[in-house]
Order: structure tokens, then sequence, then C-alpha cells
């Protein structure tokens, strides 16, 4: 691995960096991941009971739910405190509904300084565009298959 | 009244093993593959679009409770259940039903990023 080459520059200085990475902890990652997953979901679980003590019912009782959970991540995001949790808990901090908020605050908040609507409106949706783009194409198709069949 | 609360109790416990597990699976793929996070939410979220379409995450969702509505498969699930329920009414509710069943969550993330977008300023990130 001389890198004085051209011709596999990239693929020897991959390999190198391969070297260098750190291994990564399976064990210890899937555990963070299932920890917190779980931790959130019991939180949703609390925020539902108490909103199912107020008196809602139905599909007021999910949103009103996902809302809060929603604002949790938003606001966590802004203190700069679901970054650190998202450190240690991998996809158990991204795969539940405030990581969906996590990826909307933060970009907007990021790309502020560009301008408010080109930097912190548009990319807003980096990812949750993608995420809005593939579900209501989903849902359209999900719909007109139990309309006609 | 013990009863109810062990009930309670043992919602708590289904709720943090499935959401866990979904959280589980997830990490699972990305500790295997080079999926990112936005990759992920798309594919879990198309993910329980299609198990909410053939009826599996339903009975998911009477077992666990939040445990399977919270994860952003849940979110797929809201959509789809719209698009379903949407369907029973006629053609305009079966195309609008998703979006519709999903709108507070929507409007929640965009009203909150802009309220914290107002609020706090990006910070460097600390390793």
């Amino acid at each position: 691995m001389t890198g004085k080459s051209n011709d596999n520059f990239n693929s020897n200085y991959l390999q190198y960096v391969k070297t260098q990475d750190p291994p990564t902890q399976h064990f210890k990652n899937c555990a963070a991941a299932f920890g917190v997953g779980g931790l959130i979901c019991c939180i949703g679980q609390f925020i539902r009971y108490m909103f199912e003590y107020a008196g809602l019912t139905g599909d007021e009782l999910a949103g009103a739910t996902s809302i809060v959970l929603i604002f949790l991540g938003c606001f966590l995001t802004g203190l700069g405190v679901y970054d650190r949790i998202g450190r240690y808990a991998g996809a158990g901090s991204i795969v539940p509904i405030t990581g969906f908020a996590n990826s909307v605050t933060s970009p907007a908040i990021e790309f502020k300084t560009e301008g408010w609507i080109y930097g912190m409106a548009a990319k807003m949706f980096t990812v949750a565009g993608a995420i809005i783009v593939f579900g209501v194409f989903s849902g359209v198709l999900v719909g007109l298959v139990y309309l006609f069949v | 009244m013990g009863n109810e609360m062990l009930d309670i109790l043992f919602q708590f416990i289904k709720a943090f093993v499935v959401g866990g597990g979904i959280c589980l699976i997830a990490q699972i793929i990305i500790n295997f593959t080079d999926l990112t996070a936005g990759k992920i939410l798309v594919y879990f979220m198309i993910a329980g679009i299609i198990l909410t379409a053939i009826g599996v995450y339903q009975p998911l969702v009477d077992f666990a409770g939040a445990g399977a509505t919270v994860p952003i498969s849940g979110f797929g699930y809201l959509l789809a259940n719209g698009a379903m329920k949407g369907a029973e009414k006629g053609f305009f509710s079966a195309i609008t039903g998703s979006l519709t069943a999903a709108s507070a969550g929507v409007t929640a993330a965009v009203v909150f990023a802009f309220i914290m977008a107002l609020i706090f300023k990006s910070r460097t990130k600390r390793n």
C-alpha cells in the first residue's frame, strides 16, 4: 500500500480506513438501541394512559399522544440533548417518532443561517420529505387497492 | 384494583419489548449495512404500510399498544389505516385518507420545528 499509484488508490485507502476503524460493538449497540427504544415507547404508553384518563378516545388519543412525543423530540433536539442520546442509542433514537421529529428540527435549526425560506423551511424536509413522499404515495396505493379489490 | 395495576404494568412491559425489538432490528440492519438514518426511517415506514395492508400490523398494535405505534412503522400503520378506512367511504376518501390520518403528526413536526428554529441556535456538535 504505497499510495503512489492512482490505479487502486481509493480501494487501498478504504482498506486502510477499515484497519483504523474501531470495531463495531454489536452487542453494546443493540442493547442500547433495545433499551432506549423500549423506554421511548414506554413514555408513549404513559402519555397514552394520561390522555385516556383525560377522556380522549380513538384517533384523537393516538393523535394527541404522537403530538406530545413529537414536541418532546423537537424540544430535546433544540436543547442538543437528543443528539447525545442518539450517539449512545443509535437506532433506538432514530426509529421512534421522536427520531422523525429530530430529523425535522435538526436541519431547521442548523440551516437557519442560510435564510428562513431556502435555509430553515426548505431544509426542514430533507429527511421528512422522503418519508412524506413515500408515505403518501404508498398510502394512496393502499387506498386504491382496497377500493377496487 | 390490584389486578388492574398488574394489567397496566404488563402493558408497559409489552410496549417496551415490542418497541425495543423494532429498534433492535433497525440497529442490527445499521450494524451490518451502510444504511443511513433517513433510509432506515423510510424503509421502516414502508414496512409498516405493507404490514398494515396485509393485516399483520393491526394485531401487533392491539397487543403492544404504544410499542407498535410509537416507532416510525406506526406512522406507516397510521397512513395505511387511514387509506383503508377511507376506501370504505369512496374514491375521494381512499386517496385523501392516508394524509388525513397522518395530519396530526406532520403538523406537529412542522410547527414545533419552526418554533424550535426560532428559539434555539445551532450549536457545534460535541463528541
